[in-house]
């Protein structure tokens, strides 16, 4: 009995609480998404008998069909995959580049670029600063200001440079001899090595990109040029939004609608991208926050 | 023979003309073997010329720091977009802090507005909404250090303490996951939760227990504050814990089972000290970060009028004092801005400085 080895100790009562208790947890964290989802298949005449806890009594998808059939959801729809997809190109683009460049040692004056860059973090120029900047630049109402005014994220950046560093040199010397210059090194030779830990930052701007709100709340007036985040704003705060409304106008019909069961539609299917990209960020994310540290 | 005469040529190179497209460019190929006052000593192996002094050009950059510049000319290129983002989106809006001393004019512009010296920094004395969100802005911030950072702590401790790797890959999965969902989202759900007929409302009625109203009662909104703080950010927090603790050496707790060491002393006399370096670190940051805290998301969406004594913070007072009721100036606004910047900047520094004194590694 006494051979039994280090790893298969018998499970205590200690062992048996600190389980119980990460159940407890992950079921806090995980019940108010689950509510989500079941209230958003809900109607009024099932809500009005009960509150559904474990499983919804109907499934009524009128709350989904109200806002399919709403032309500013997608226009809100497609304002955010652009922001997402060029934004999250230009991120990498300037990011990867300039922590790349900043990654090379003998680079005279990297010391100087790297205090320029870390004192941002540190000090900025604050909310009306940057908001008359951005209209100076005229971009106000314009798809640019919530893509441009994000472009690096610094804290990535810096991450970034600390996993270039270590990546050892000697990757690069055979490219060198071949005559290839740092451009090209980059993109045939770094960039291909590193596929993971670019994935993830991918996905990470790209989160960030799908949940950008503060840009688009400060510089677009305009209805046409608002994200899905700002339209989901909308349905939540006004209740007597023109969706609801339009809601309220399907009470004619079979279903009895709830504005609730609406806006709880809208959060599901503003959160589902995230939803599918998850497990994949996850896989990465540890790896991503370890390489970087904090430490410059 | 021929390994001697190599690093003899390694070493006394001739100086090849930058731009020559010689593919390769190892730097130390590339270096001239001396400059003296203005000239460029060459040396050459075969036969002739030992030594060559050669003229440098008066206009063209020599020495050693021109040459690496000119080697890397392409780096720097690619740094240039970089640099010139910070210079458009970070240090024009910082220069545009000249603001906080003029009043804002909106014929004149942020650069050609009147000076007024530093009129908007005494008005900031006398201003009570401002001194108020001042005090809920350290009141909100402080209660979230102090409540959330022990409980990133400990989930990570504990986290360490379950056994099975899938265990602890699946339960960090799940109590990260809020992290990546955008406050909109998350104060969509909870305001739905929470309101006076949500789903805890009603549980509380049915077990007969009175209403909890945390949106809409002064007191009971900054508990809320902290303890959704907590809720979306604990996993997310906890990662950095959990990474210090794996490099923390085993065989100190394979020493302190030796010496009969139980479980919660293995963790509080090695996993705590373990990540002390890392507590300390994480905690200059939040200090730092105090005035400056990243809960505008959060209380911007989540708040209303009627908490407004005790959720009002800085960024939401400008916010909503400048762009919706359009009631301050702009140099006003960019004054508190400042005010916050530079006490953040005196907090980082003082708390970097206080770590530094106690013996422990800090931040800058």
């Amino acid at each position: 009995m006494r051979k039994k080895g280090k790893g298969h100790k018998r499970a205590g009562i200690f062992d048996v609480c600190l389980y119980l208790f990460f159940v407890l947890l992950a079921l806090v964290t995980l019940y108010p998404f689950y509510y989500v989802l079941i209230m958003s298949v809900a109607n009024a005449v099932s809500t009005a008998r009960h509150v559904p806890y474990l499983l919804p009594y109907v499934v009524d998808w009128t709350g989904y069909q109200t806002i399919f059939e709403d032309a500013a959801f997608f226009r809100a729809l497609l304002v955010s995959a652009f922001v997402t997809i060029v934004g999250v190109s230009i991120n990498m683009f300037l990011s990867v580049m300039g922590a790349y460049v900043l990654s090379k040692k003998q680079l005279i004056g990297r010391n100087v670029f790297l205090s320029l860059i870390l004192f941002t973090m540190l000090f900025s120029g604050g909310m009306i600063p940057s908001y008359l900047n951005v209209k100076n630049l005229g971009m106000i109402n314009s798809v640019w200001s919530m893509i441009l005014p994000g472009a690096i994220s610094t804290y990535y950046l810096i991450i970034m440079k600390n996993y270039f560093l270590s990546i050892p040199e000697s990757l690069e010397d055979a490219a060198r001899i071949d005559g290839a210059n740092s451009f090209i090194i980059l993109i045939k030779v770094i960039i291909p090595v590193s596929m993971p830990f670019m994935a993830t930052f991918c996905l990470f701007y790209a989160v960030e990109r799908w949940n950008e709100w503060y840009n688009a709340m400060l510089y677009i007036n305009e209805k046409r040029l608002q994200p899905l985040q700002i339209y989901l704003k909308d349905v939540l705060i006004s209740m007597n939004n023109q969706l609801v409304s339009q809601a309220q106008a399907m009470l004619s019909k079979s279903q009895k609608v709830l504005s609730g069961t609406v806006q709880m539609a809208c959060i599901m299917v503003t959160m589902l991208p995230i939803l599918c990209v998850y497990p994949m960020v996850q896989k990465h994310f540890v790896k991503g926050v370890m390489v970087g540290g904090i430490k410059e | 023979m021929i390994v001697k005469n190599r690093s003899f040529f390694m070493e006394f190179q001739p100086v090849l003309p930058i731009g020559t497209g010689c593919g390769f460019s190892y730097n130390d190929i590339n270096k001239p073997a001396g400059a003296i006052l203005g000239y460029v000593i060459t040396y050459k192996r075969k036969g002739e010329t030992i030594l060559e002094r050669k003229k440098i050009p008066a206009k063209k950059w020599n020495g050693k720091a021109a040459k690496k510049i000119r080697n890397d000319w392409l780096l720097y290129a690619m740094l240039l977009p970089v640099l010139l983002w910070y210079l458009v989106f970070c240090y024009v809006p910082m220069a545009g802090i000249t603001l906080a001393f003029r009043t804002y004019r909106f014929d004149l512009g942020m650069w050609h507005s009147p000076w007024v010296g530093m009129e908007n920094f005494q008005k900031l004395l006398t201003d009570r909404l401002f001194l108020r969100a001042v005090k809920n802005t350290l009141i909100l911030g402080a209660g979230g250090i102090l409540l959330q950072m022990p409980c990133a702590i400990m989930v990570a401790i504990l986290i360490n303490e379950l056994r099975g790797r899938w265990n602890k890959k699946i339960f960090q999965t799940v109590i990260t996951f809020p992290h990546f969902i955008s406050w909109v989202v998350l104060a969509g759900i909870l305001t739905n939760l929470f309101g006076s007929t949500g789903l805890i409302n009603q549980t509380l009625n049915f077990l007969g227990l009175s209403n909890v109203s945390p949106l809409t009662s002064p007191q009971g909104f900054r508990v809320f504050v902290w303890m959704s703080g907590i809720w979306k950010e604990v996993g997310w927090d906890s990662i950095i814990y959990i990474a210090a603790i794996t490099s923390i050496e085993q065989g100190l707790y394979e020493a302190a089972e030796v010496d009969g060491a139980n479980r919660f002393q293995k963790m509080w006399y090695i996993t705590l000290p373990g990540i002390k370096s890392t507590i300390i670190i994480m905690l200059i940051l939040a200090v730092g970060q105090l005035l400056n805290s990243g809960r505008f998301d959060q209380i911007f969406n989540l708040y209303s009028p009627l908490v407004y004594d005790t959720a009002d913070t800085l960024d939401t007072y400008i916010f909503r004092e400048t762009f919706t009721a359009g009631s301050l100036n702009f140099g006003y606004s960019t004054a508190i801005g400042l005010f916050k910047s530079v006490i953040g900047v005196f907090m980082i520094t003082a708390s970097n400085k206080i770590a530094t004194l106690t013996g422990e590694q800090g931040l800058l």
